[in-house]
Order: C-alpha cells, then structure tokens, then sequence
C-alpha cells in the first residue's frame, strides 16, 4: 500500500466520523483514525515521497510565489525566440526585499498542465530564466529558484533549439553570478533540467521532494528492462532529501506538514519563506566576489571517488 | 556507522589492491592496437563487410561509403597529436559505487580490461605541429563513455591543469550522458565540469571542443558545448536526449538526418563540420592563430 492508497483510507475514515454524528461508536473511529494517522502515515518509502512529490495537489511554484511575494511582476520572454511557460520568472519582494524569483511551474488542470507543457522547459525558458539571472546580476538582486520539473523536455523543437545547449550556457553563467543564489527543490527535481536551476550557492529542499539524475522509471527501464520496478530504483537511487543531505548536495530540509506539503500548504510556505530568508540573511553577509568563489568552490567538491596516491605506492614496493 | 563510513573502509581495502599502472602496462597498451591484417568488420552505415587494417589506414573511415567509425581514446591521441609529444595527467582515480549496485564494479572492471583504460577519459599535455595545448579524450567504448564522479573530476581537472599551464585546452567528447549508476553524483559533475569551464574562459584561455559520435546527454548540456569554437565530425549524432526518447516522447518517427552534425551546423550551433582527414590541419591553424605572444 503506497501513499497515495493511505491518503485515499484516511479520507474514506475521516468521512465516516462525519456521517456518524455523535454516535457510540465514534470515540472508537477517532482512536482508529489517529491510530492510523500515527502508523501508517509517518512511515514514508522512498516511493511514497516519489508520489508525494508528483502528488496533483502539490502545491506549485506559482503557489509559492504567491505566498512568498504578494507583490510578484511576472517578466515572460527570453527576447530571443519566444515564451517558456513551463518557467516562471519575475521580481517580487520577501521580507523587504527584492528578490529575482524564477520557478518551474507545473500545472494544476488538464489544460493547464498541456499549456505548461507539464513542467517540462524548452530552451526557451532556460534562455528567459538566464536573461532574468542576468538582469539580477546587473541590479545585485538575489535570485530564488525554485525547482519542480521531470525534467527538459525532450523533443525535435527542443532539440532543434539546441536543450543541452541553452542548459550547459546556464550552468556556465550560473557559475560566474556575484550575487546570492538559493535554489529550493519543492516538488521533483529531475535530471539536468533541474540542475539549470540549481547552481547554487545554497541549495534547499522540501521533505518530500526528490532530486535525481532521472526518473525511477527510466532507471529500471535501463537497469531491470522493466518500468514497473521504480519503487525499488527510488530505493537504490537515494533521491530523497535525507539521503541527499548525507551526500552534502543539499543544505538544509525543509520540514513538511504531516502528510505532505498539500496537507497545510500554508504551513509549508511559512517554513519555506524563513529558511530562505534564513539563508539570506546568511550570504548577504559575503562579499560578492567571495559568493562566486564559494558557490564554485562548493560544486568542485561534489562528487564520490578516490584517488590513488603513488607516494605511498612507493613505499609498498620497497 | 553510517554508509559513508563504510564505504572509506572499502576505500582503504581498495588502495591495497591496487596494481600501478606501470610503463609496462602502458607499452601493452599500444601494442593492443597491432590488428591482424585479415580482419574483417561490418561498417555501420553501409553495412558492407570491409577491411578493418584498410580503414584504419584510411584514418578510421570506411573506404567504402566514407563512415567515421569510433576511435578509442589511444589512437585519436596517437592519430591528432604529433609523435611521443603525448603524456598522460591525472591517473590513478578508482571508481568508487556510491549507491551499492551490485554489479558496477564488475561491470568497471570489466571495461578496464576490455579497453586497458581507467576511465572514461584521458587527458595531458600535448602538441599539435608543435603548438602546444592540453587535450582530452572521451572514450564511447568504455562504457559508452558515460560521466562519473571520475570523468568530471578529471575534465574539471584538465581546465584547471591549463589554467595552470597558461595553455588551451581541447577535448573530444564522446559519451551517453551522465552515469546513472552513481546517481546524484554524476549530475552534479555538469555543475562542476560547467564551472572550470568557466574560470579557464574568464581567464581569456581558448577552448575548442571536438564532437565525435556520439555526444548526448549531462556531456552535451555541459562542458561539450560551452566551447569557444566547437567542431565536429561529420554524421555525429548529438543531442540533449537521445533519439529513442524522443520517439517515445512524441510517438513518431524522427526524420532523416535529425541531430546529426550537420543537421546542427544548419541550426546554427556547430561552428563547422570537419572531416577526420583535415582535422588535425584544422586545429593547428585554431590553436596557431590562438597563439598568445607574451
């Protein structure tokens, strides 16, 4: 039984105190109910964050900003061919001050999530989120990203306008911002699609987000021949926002409402805003140039593996 | 103890199994490439049987129909660089398995025998007609030459290297993307390969990136196309996604043609499409006009 499954047996429970009034029996729902809220519900798979993370009621980037900015101007376009809007990009102010916001939106409704192109960017949207960087980096204006796609999306015109391209352009520039960067991964964060985004001086992440080098399903379909095995690839992929913080990819967890961020989206938003203020405050702090040094420094260690060393070596043979 | 822990205990067990690649292991090495002279191998695009000891002749194209067939890392060293200028940095990285799949390092090991390389990639100091510069190597038989931890340590590596040595710097790539069998890490070597890309070019330094078949995935949304001038040769296929994920993306055919160099340079991304016949000319005029006078 996977979360999705709970969710739907904690509603049908919750409807049935409902219907009941003030029946005998209901002291007994209640205990059933918190009984199951406490054992069943707390204990998350790998997979079940999977879902949670692709849940519909999610809430979305735009949702985010919305909370974060009350005063957000959306800036489309990348100037250069057209308007992405599977990215969202504008100003707005948190806190009192001003921040570049650009966010990866998914939609909500059928037609809305075809219009979004399901959250996943064309170059386009890449060559816009780069323009807004740009434009921060001009005004010394902190950028926030938040990050929520499947990934870049793979077809001929993304092809056709050059995807790896437009992202390898982004990392590149990224790389060389002096102004604070802070990426927030609040839904799933997939493969170089997501990492566009996510050069950052510090990265944060959502309880029940996912980052990984690409969905569970396209693992077990390379490793097993079989899409169906994804809850074990999430398992062996360590995708989660635990796993990721032992690696030190990540910064900092965001903590999540009991059952997901859709549960008292609210509550997200609040946690969400004081740590990346939290993190503001933290690198406004740095000089500029020590912020591109620091945000490189930081992706120059990344990685898992161990280098031989021959002085040593020399010793042994003697 | 947690998982990190042990795995620098493995990491220790590792550092005494190790064998030094020594001189004798690198004069093995060349020896590998002697082809008996009757080998015959089907040519991909033609599908014709053809002499393999012709078309190496031939400069790895087929004779008949013009193929570029897929180098191993050793002989475009030995086929771009001019003679015993070549020596080789960064050795010694051990492939380590962050994520404790069973069958990865079997699998490493056996493409270390299979190619008697260590990784990926190669890269050194080099000279072509004598103008120097730092060169790079992907290698697509070593496990389709997918990026790791170690491949992207040893790119970032390569640029820092030539910061070093106030030299240009310039790669062939060849690989499949990032390794998905070290997971989060190997994404992360986008970021870092992407970033020494960056200093090296803030520096004024050149980088010219060479495009073989095939460039797709984490390499082609990183380092390979964050080139100064970026080259290829002709037919390669390069993309982002690869063309079976595309097909089932949109359900349809792809047309003819599509993410090859050519169809590329026509979307404006390619500087120019190089035959293999004049590419080393090529990247000696590149790096001569490049010369710094100091």
């Amino acid at each position: 039984m996977n979360i999705l499954d709970k969710e739907r047996r904690l509603q049908a429970l919750e409807k049935n105190i409902n219907d009941l009034g003030d029946s005998k029996s209901i002291s007994k729902l209640v205990e059933e109910v918190e009984n199951f809220k406490k054992n069943e519900m707390t204990k998350l798979s790998s997979w079940d964050r999977v879902l949670l993370a692709r849940h519909p009621k999610r809430p979305k980037s735009r949702d985010f900003i919305n909370y974060l900015a009350h005063d957000f101007i959306e800036f489309h376009g990348d100037r250069l061919y057209g308007d992405d809007l599977s990215i969202v990009g504008g100003i707005g102010t948190i806190d009192g001050i001003v921040f570049t916001i650009i966010g990866q939106q998914k939609g909500i409704t059928v037609e809305e999530n075809i219009q979004r192109n399901f959250g996943m960017p064309h170059p386009e949207g890449y060559r816009k989120a780069l323009r807004l960087m740009k434009q921060a980096e001009k005004f010394n204006r902190p950028i926030l990203t938040l990050i929520d796609t499947p990934g870049a999306y793979p077809g001929i015109g993304a092809e056709e306008r050059g995807q790896g391209f437009a992202i390898a352009e982004n990392l590149k520039e990224m790389s060389r911002l002096t102004v604070p960067v802070i990426a927030v991964v609040i839904g799933e964060g997939g493969s170089g699609g997501a990492l566009a985004l996510g050069f950052a001086n510090e990265v944060l992440m959502l309880e029940n987000a996912i980052y990984s080098i690409l969905s569970p399903e396209g693992y077990a379909s390379i490793v097993w021949k079989d899409a169906s095995k994804a809850p074990l690839a999430a398992e062996q992929m360590k995708i989660t926002a635990a796993d990721l913080k032992e690696f030190d990819v990540i910064d900092d967890i965001i903590e999540e409402p009991f059952g997901g961020a859709h549960f008292n989206p609210n509550q997200t938003f609040e946690k969400t805003k004081k740590c990346i203020m939290d993190t503001y405050y933290h690198l406004s702090g740095i000089a500029r140039m020590e912020l591109q040094y620091q945000r490189n420094a930081k992706v120059r260690n990344f990685g898992f593996l161990q280098r031989f060393n021959y002085d040593n070596l020399k010793e042994v043979q003697k | 103890m947690n998982k990190i822990g042990e795995t620098i205990i493995k990491r220790k067990k590792l550092k005494q199994n190790i064998r030094l690649i020594n001189e004798e292991q690198r004069i093995s090495r060349e020896l590998d490439l002697d082809i008996p002279e009757g080998l015959y191998d089907k040519c991909p695009k033609c599908g014709k049987l053809t002499n393999m000891k012709l078309n190496i002749e031939n400069d790895y194209i087929c004779k008949n129909c013009g193929y570029h067939f897929r180098m191993r890392a050793i002989d475009r060293i030995k086929y771009i660089l001019d003679e015993d200028s070549f020596v080789e940095k960064g050795i010694g990285y051990i492939t380590l398995n962050p994520l404790y799949i069973e069958v990865y390092e079997a699998k490493i090991n056996k493409y270390k025998k299979e190619t008697s390389l260590d990784e990926a990639y190669i890269y050194g100091f080099g000279q072509i007609y004598g103008e120097p510069c730092i060169i790079g190597v992907m290698d697509s038989h070593f496990m389709m030459g997918s990026m790791g931890s170690v491949v992207g340590e040893k790119v970032a590596k390569t640029f820092e290297y030539a910061i070093y040595k106030k030299l240009p710097v310039i790669i062939f790539t060849a690989s499949g993307g990032a390794r998905m069998q070290e997971g989060i890490f190997s994404l992360m070597q986008m970021a870092k390969t992407s970033s020494a890309v960056a200093k090296h070019s803030a520096l004024g330094y050149l980088y010219v990136s060479v495009l073989t078949d095939p460039t797709t995935g984490g390499v082609t949304a990183s380092f390979a196309s964050l080139g100064d001038i970026i080259l290829s040769e002709p037919n390669a296929l390069i993309g982002f996604a690869g063309p079976r994920v595309i097909e089932q993306t949109i359900n349809q055919k792809l047309p003819e043609g599509f993410q090859r160099a050519e169809f590329l340079m026509g979307k404006g991304f390619i500087d120019q499409v190089v035959n293999r016949k004049d590419l080393k000319k090529t990247l000696h005029q590149i790096l001569h006009m490049h010369r710094r006078v100091i």
